[in-house]
């Protein structure tokens, strides 16, 4: 009895002795995403590669994209990532309220070679995404030729679903109120082009239904609810592609936003952080994600690298960059809180 | 409560003054015995109380305290703060107070706070964020030789309404939340203004609230009530079953129970399809995204907590009152409401409290189910939390709604006389 407690004690030790060792050899990197299909995806390009070219083991960890989440664990200096996926109005507003690190580029890449502001102060650029416009067309006789087509209820009857969130929508009002795209921002920064984008909106509103979740649009026009919605580009192909659905993607009047990677402040391994940064911003592995999830490369010179039967499905392929608005992340760092607030008031109406 | 109270004794009429004194010494006696044995059961309570001060208590006081207590502004701009105490007038400061804030900029920059001081005076004042940065980038580059002509040269440091809202930031406790809270604000002139009526949400949105919470409570005490009287008056076994029926969901996670009724509800869902069959409707139902599909899923998430409190009252009626109550010549509305409502009364007023109170606290459920117009109060603090990190205004509106629900349950109390409630 007691040789035998001897021997489990002495076995303990020597399995806590052998976790303790294993640990201080392998170093992890702990990063956390928003999960689904677009963390797969980062899996198969990114994590899994990097692991076996450094030996660096990644844990990963899942949120819903929510910054209160990172907020807390900064507040209370118990930070457990290293590095964590943000969306790029949300960059913005984790460097200003001092939740996200600012970043050293001289250790990731060279800034110019981003696509213009895909390379920030406080998160690198992960990939580009588009908000397009999906529809069936075993439902829609006439095919919509531009985003714009939504507000257009006379030519395409039915409900229509839009995000809800003011982001996108204000400009494509805008733009279907006449605004060229390029002068969308400087108007909807003053009183009367915010009046002028929601008397837009006023014209469609009983048409819409609004979705939340990225998931969404595709099961909005899967159960018919809706003849069109709004949606990511990556979300639509995922149910052309994997659950063989009819819908086709509009380009035309798309907005392009980016995927971003951030350091929370206090995290413990910027080392090991800045190194993966520094992998996955090499053109030929920014490129890589392209195979696995049809969002496009944000560095100027990846394009090359991208799979041939992947590109043509991209936002930034060039046939898909005729008509496009990029997202102003500052404009929305201005005055995201202030139109959320009136798009509520808006909608409660 | 049955015990001899030492107070009345002192009141006694019989007892002969020689022996008042002694009568007193024996009360003071009972009185610091009991007084003893009150610290003892207090001290037994000391560690419950110490766990929720401790986890309830204090938290949501630190919480609550960000609703009026915001620092921000006063500790970035110390120089400038100083330098406007003798600014009163509507007018642009003078030049010490530029080149207090053009310090104040830098050492802010130096120090890594200035997109928090951006971001707080942005959330007054919508814009304010870019400007700012612009302005510090701006210095960062001039130099220190003309400060004052470079904040100048940016309008917006010469509009009097920059310097109003500074003036009020500048001070660390704010009313600022509160009033936006209520769809109040300051105006230039330093009076209090309703805000326009294409911002103001927020008063809305607790008469909404309240609203949905009052239906989902009288549906559920519609709904209750019988079942609660149908099973405490079959058998055992039958009503064992029906309890175990009504209880089975209430162990389901409430995230589970809506996303089975977002099946249910959705435009070619079960309900739908079986509404068309019978041929109740002749088109599908807008049941998702509605206020009607909320009250449904919220009314069957929350009928335990209505029916239980009921169903425990009813179980201890015993049926021969009502049989009295005929037999004396009751009619049976007149028994019911004489008799047996009365006796009812304190557990249909502790589960329709119980159910109210929890809807006001609603989150998931109207998010999932609700559409743009069903959104509780909860969906906007949850919003201020996560997405828009401006956890002052969550404070706030948690505050207006805590204060809200305390008034009605106060008001509730008073009407309804809710010392009932307490245990014979």
């Amino acid at each position: 009895m007691k040789r035998n407690s001897f021997h489990s004690v002495a076995l303990a030790t020597v399995a806590v002795c052998a976790v303790f060792s294993h640990s201080a050899i392998a170093e992890e990197l702990s990063i956390m995403a928003s999960g689904g299909a677009w963390q797969d995806a980062q899996r198969k390009a990114w994590f899994e590669p990097f692991s076996k070219e450094t030996g660096i083991k990644i844990v990963e960890q899942e949120y819903l994209g929510d910054l209160g989440k990172v907020k807390a664990m900064v507040d209370t200096g118990n930070v457990p990532i290293d590095l964590v996926t943000v969306e790029t109005a949300t960059v913005l507003q984790g460097c200003d309220a001092g939740i996200l690190e600012p970043l050293d580029y001289s250790k990731i890449a060279d800034q110019s070679k981003f696509i213009e502001g895909s390379a920030l102060k406080c998160g690198v650029g992960l990939d580009a995404y588009g908000d397009i416009l999906a529809y069936d067309p075993n439902v829609l006789k006439e095919a919509p030729t531009s985003v714009l087509d939504i507000f257009d209820t006379t030519k395409f009857p039915g409900k229509r679903a839009m995000r809800k969130f003011p982001a996108q929508n204000l400009e494509w009002a805008l733009m279907a109120d006449g605004v060229p795209a390029d002068q969308v921002y400087e108007v909807l920064g003053t009183p009367e082009g915010v009046d002028r984008a929601f008397k837009k909106l006023d014209t469609i509103k009983s048409d819409i239904v609004w979705w939340d979740a990225g998931a969404q649009p595709a099961q909005l026009l899967a159960s018919k609810e809706v003849v069109m919605t709004t949606a990511w580009n990556g979300r639509i192909q995922n149910a052309i592609d994997t659950d063989s659905k009819p819908f086709k993607i509009v380009w035309d009047g798309q907005i392009l936003e980016y995927d971003m990677i951030s350091i929370p402040k206090g995290a413990k391994n910027p080392d090991l952080a800045y190194k993966y940064l520094a992998y996955i911003s090499k053109p030929e592995n920014n490129a890589k994600l392209a195979s696995h999830i049809t969002y496009g490369p944000v560095r100027t010179d990846a394009t090359e690298f991208v799979a041939a039967d992947a590109l043509p499905k991209l936002p930034n392929a060039p046939e898909h960059m005729k008509s496009y608005l990029v997202a102003d992340t500052e404009f929305w760092g201005d005055y995201g809180e202030d139109l959320v607030k009136r798009f509520n008031a808006w909608l409660a109406q | 409560m049955s015990r001899v109270q030492p107070a009345n004794m002192d009141r006694g009429q019989f007892i002969t003054a020689p022996e008042a004194a002694d009568t007193r010494s024996v009360a003071a006696a009972i009185r610091r015995s009991q007084a003893r044995e009150r610290l003892r059961s207090f001290a037994l309570a000391i560690p419950l109380l110490a766990l929720l001060l401790l986890s309830f208590g204090i938290p949501i006081a630190i919480l609550l305290s960000r609703a009026v207590y915001d620092p921000t502004i006063a500790n970035a701009l110390p120089l400038t703060s100083a330098a406007m105490q003798s600014w009163s007038s509507k007018e642009i400061p003078d030049d010490k107070t530029f080149e207090a804030l053009a310090a104040d900029l830098k050492a802010s920059q130096q120090k890594g706070t200035l997109s928090e001081l951006a971001k707080s005076l942005n959330a007054r004042l919508p814009g304010a964020r870019s400007q700012i940065l612009k302005t510090a980038r701006a210095l960062d580059q001039e130099g220190a030789t003309d400060a004052v002509s470079v904040i100048k040269s940016v309008p917006f440091w010469t509009t009097p309404g920059t310097w109003a809202t500074i003036e009020r930031g500048r001070h660390a406790l704010t009313s600022f939340y509160l009033l936006s809270a209520v769809d109040l604000r300051w105006n230039a002139d330093g009076t209090i203004e309703r805000v326009p009526p294409e911002q103001a949400i927020f008063l809305r949105v607790f008469a909404r609230t309240f609203l949905v919470a009052a239906t989902v409570t009288l549906a559920t005490l519609i709904l209750g009530f019988p079942l609660a009287y149908l099973i405490s008056s079959v058998p055992k076994t039958v009503g064992a079953i029906l309890i175990v029926a009504v209880l089975l969901p209430f162990w389901t996670s409430i995230l589970v129970r809506t996303a089975a009724w977002t099946v249910l509800l959705q435009k070619f869902g079960l309900v739908n399809d079986v509404l068309l069959w019978l041929g109740v409707t002749g088109t599908r139902l807008d049941l998702m995204y509605s206020r009607l599909g909320l009250v449904i899923a919220m009314t069957h998430i929350q009928l335990p907590f209505t029916l239980l409190p009921i169903y425990s009252v009813m179980r201890t009626i015993q049926p021969s009152q009502m049989r009295a109550a005929y037999s004396l010549g009751g009619r049976p509305l007149t028994s019911f409401l004489r008799v047996y409502l009365p006796q009812v009364v304190p557990g249909i007023m502790a589960g329709c409290l119980l159910t109210f109170i929890l809807c006001l606290g609603y989150y998931i459920t109207p998010a999932l189910i609700g559409g743009a117009g069903d959104q509780l109060i909860s969906n906007f603090i949850a919003n201020y939390v996560n997405v828009e990190l401006n956890w002052e205004m969550a404070a706030a509106l948690s505050f207006i709604l805590l204060v809200f629900t305390m008034g009605l349950y106060a008001v509730f109390a008073r009407m309804l006389g809710l010392d009932r409630l307490k245990p014979v």
